[in-house]
C-alpha cells in the first residue's frame, strides 16, 4: 500500500537569535491509509513541527516529505487535509454553521453544497441542533467538536490534529476521544494526532510515534496490537497496561541521550 | 450529548442604580459650588473698585449679588451661563445668526466632513501598513510627526493656502478636523488588524485562503472593536479640529467663531455658552457612536 504521508531524512533547523536549533532531524516515516498515527514525546521534540510541515506550515530544511505523492504546499492547495489547532479557533461573529462553513466558501462552494455539507459534518460530530447557535454558547468540548467538524467539511482525507483536546478536562477529553474513534472508523480518514498523553496516545492509535528533543528526532514507531473497536475499558486489560508501558519506556530511552 | 448550553451572558450596560446617585449629585454640587465661589472672587475686585469710586459701602450680600449678575464678568456664574446657552437655542429662530443652533450646525458639519475624511484616511492607510512592510516603515513616521506639529500653527497655514486657490467654507476645516481624526483610528486599526494570532493565520492558511478572504473575514471583524474606540476619540478631535479651524478665517459662522467674537467683545457669557455647546455637541456624538459600537459589537458577539 502507498503511503500517505512518506518522510525521508527531513530535518527542520530554525535560526534563532541563540543559534540553530534542529527541531527536526533526519525524520524517517511512513504513514498509510486508515491509520491513526499518534505522536508523543516532550516539549521541544518537534512533534508539532513535524505536523506543521506536513500541513505546508512550516518548511523543512532538507530532506522529502510528501503528502498524497506531493509537495506538501501542493497537496494543501489539493485540500489534503483538515487542520485542527488546540484551540477551537472560532468566529465569534459567525454562528457554528457559519464557522463550518467558512473554508467552504474560500474554496468556492456553492450555497446549496455548503448547507448540505454543514449538515453532514454537524452529524458527524453530533452538533446537529446547534447549527444556530454561536460559539460562546458552546461548551469548550462542543467548541472543539465544531472545530473538528469544520477540519471535516471539505473532505480532506488526512486529518491532522495539533493537541485537540490539551486544554479541556479529562472527563471531556474521554468523551472526545471515544467520539473521534467512533468518527474515525466511520470516516476511514488518515489521521496525525500530536499529543503529551500516553494513555491518549495509546487508546487512539494504530501507530505511536515517540518523539524526542534536542535534536527532535523519531526514537520509536510502535504499532498497536488493540484491535480498532475500543471501547473505554480497554484501558483496563493487559494488552493496553503493556503498551503504555512500552511507550513509556520509549520516552525514557529518549531522554537518555542528553 | 449531555454538554450544557450556556446561558447567554447578559450584555453589560450602564444602567444608573439608586445608590450611585448620591456621589454623582455629590460630585456636581462640589464643581458647582466651587464654580460660583470662583465667579464672587473673581468678579468682586471690578465691584469694589466700582463701589469705591461711587462711594458707597457694600454689604457682603449686595457685593455677592453683583458679582453674579454682571453684563461682562470675569467668571460667569453657572446660572449666566445656563441662561446664555437657552437664548441661544431656544431664543432665537435656527436660522439666525445668533442662535447657537445654527453655528452648533455650521461646526458640526464641518466636524462630519472631517471625521468622514479622516477615518476614511485612517482605514486606507492602516490597511496598508498592515499588509506592507514598505508602508509601515515609510508612511508610520509622518502620520506620527504630523501629530506633533501643533494644530494651531498648521490650521492657518491650510486656510490661508486654500483660500488662495480659492477653496473656502467647509472644506478647509474639514481637512484640519480629519488632519487629528485621522491617526487615531490608524493607530487603533493597525492594531485591530493585527489582532488576529498565529494560530487563527495559520487557519486560514491551511484552507490555502488568499489574502483578501483573511482581510475580510478574519482581519477587519477582528478590528472593529478597535475601530469603534478610535472613532470616539476621533470624532472629538475632529470637532476640536474645526472649532480651531474656525478661529484662524476670522470666520462669521460656527462654535469658533462664536468663541472668537466672544472674546473681542469681552462678551464671556457668549464665549462660555459657546464653549459648553461644543462640549455638548462633542459628548452627543460620542454617545452616539458609543450606541453603534454597542449595538454592532454585541450582534458580531464581540461585546461581552
Amino acid at each position: 500500500m502507498d503511503a500517505v504521508i512518506e518522510a525521508q531524512r527531513v530535518s527542520l533547523t530554525f535560526q534563532t537569535a541563540d543559534g540553530p536549533v534542529h527541531a527536526l532531524k533526519d525524520v524517517d516515516l511512513a504513514i498509510a491509509p486508515g491509520e491513526f498515527v499518534s505522536f508523543i514525546g516532550p516539549s521541544g521534540c518537534g512533534k508539532t513541527t513535524f505536523l506543521r510541515s506536513v500541513a505546508a506550515l512550516e518548511t523543512p530544511t532538507s530532506g522529502r516529505l510528501s503528502v498524497n505523492g506531493m509537495e506538501p504546499d501542493a497537496a494543501r492547495r489539493a485540500r489534503a487535509y483538515g487542520f485542527v489547532f488546540q484551540a477551537p479557533g472560532l468566529y465569534p461573529w459567525r454562528t457554528i454553521s457559519g464557522n463550518i462553513s467558512l473554508p467552504l466558501e474560500i474554496m468556492g462552494f456553492s450555497r446549496s453544497e455548503r448547507a448540505e455539507r454543514v449538515a453532514r459534518v454537524l452529524d458527524l460530530v453530533e452538533l446537529t441542533g446547534f447549527a444556530g447557535k454561536f460559539p460562546w454558547q458552546l461548551s469548550g468540548g462542543m467548541q472543539q467538536r465544531a472545530s473538528i467538524a469544520r477540519a471535516l467539511a471539505f473532505d480532506a482525507d488526512i486529518l491532522l490534529m495539533d493537541e485537540p483536546f490539551g486544554a479541556l478536562d479529562e472527563i471531556v477529553r474521554d468523551r472526545l476521544n471515544e467520539a473521534l474513534l467512533a468518527l474515525w472508523r466511520k470516516t476511514g480518514k488518515t489521521i496525525g494526532f500530536v499529543t503529551h498523553s500516553i494513555p491518549e496516545a495509546v487508546y487512539l492509535s494504530t501507530k505511536i510515534v515517540v518523539m524526542s528533543p534536542r535534536p527532535g528526532r523519531i526514537t520509536k514507531v510502535i504499532d498497536s496490537p488493540l484491535p480498532p473497536e475500543r471501547p473505554l475499558e480497554i484501558r483496563d486489560t493487559p494488552e493496553f497496561i503493556a503498551l503504555a508501558h512500552e511507550v513509556r519506556e520509549g520516552l525514557r530511552e529518549g531522554h537518555g541521550y542528553d | 450529548m449531555t454538554d450544557a448550553v450556556l446561558n447567554a451572558p447578559q450584555a453589560r450596560r450602564l444602567r444608573l442604580h439608586t445608590g450611585d446617585l448620591l456621589p454623582i449629585l455629590t460630585v456636581l454640587l462640589v464643581i458647582v459650588a466651587v464654580w460660583y465661589l470662583g465667579a464672587i472672587r473673581m468678579n468682586a475686585a471690578w465691584e469694589r473698585d466700582q463701589a469705591a469710586r461711587a462711594g458707597v459701602q457694600l454689604t457682603t450680600s449686595e457685593l455677592v449679588s453683583r458679582t453674579l449678575t454682571q453684563d461682562r464678568p470675569v467668571l460667569p456664574a453657572p446660572h449666566q451661563v445656563a441662561q446664555g446657552l437657552w437664548e441661544g437655542v431656544a431664543g432665537q429662530a435656527v436660522t439666525s445668526r445668533r442662535s447657537l443652533v445654527w453655528h452648533a450646525w455650521v461646526t458640526l458639519s464641518a466636524t462630519l466632513a472631517g471625521f468622514g475624511i479622516g477615518t476614511a484616511l485612517g482605514i486606507v492607510l492602516a490597511v496598508g501598513i498592515v499588509h506592507s512592510r514598505v508602508m509601515d516603515l515609510s508612511v508610520m513616521p509622518w502620520a506620527v510627526a504630523s501629530q506633533t506639529v501643533p494644530i494651531l500653527a498648521i490650521a492657518p497655514m491650510v486656510i490661508v493656502v486654500l483660500a488662495s486657490v480659492g477653496v473656502t467654507g467647509l472644506l478647509p476645516k474639514a481637512i484640519i478636523a480629519a488632519w487629528l481624526s485621522f491617526f487615531p483610528v490608524l493607530v487603533g486599526m493597525v492594531k485591530g488588524l493585527r489582532t488576529p494570532d498565529g494560530m487563527q493565520l495559520d487557519l486560514m492558511r491551511s484552507w490555502s485562503a488568499p489574502k483578501t478572504r483573511v482581510f475580510w473575514n478574519l482581519r477587519l471583524p477582528s478590528s472593529l472593536p478597535y475601530l469603534f474606540a478610535s472613532l470616539k476619540v476621533a470624532i472629538a478631535a475632529a470637532l476640536v479640529g474645526t472649532i480651531v479651524g474656525e478661529l484662524p478665517a476670522g470666520a462669521t459662522a460656527g462654535l469658533g467663531a462664536r468663541l472668537l467674537s466672544g472674546s473681542y467683545y469681552g462678551q464671556t457669557v457668549q464665549i462660555w455658552s459657546a464653549l459648553f455647546a461644543a462640549a455638548i455637541l462633542a459628548a452627543v456624538l460620542v454617545a452616539l457612536i458609543g450606541l453603534i459600537e454597542r449595538t454592532v459589537l454585541s450582534r458580531m458577539g464581540l461585546a461581552r
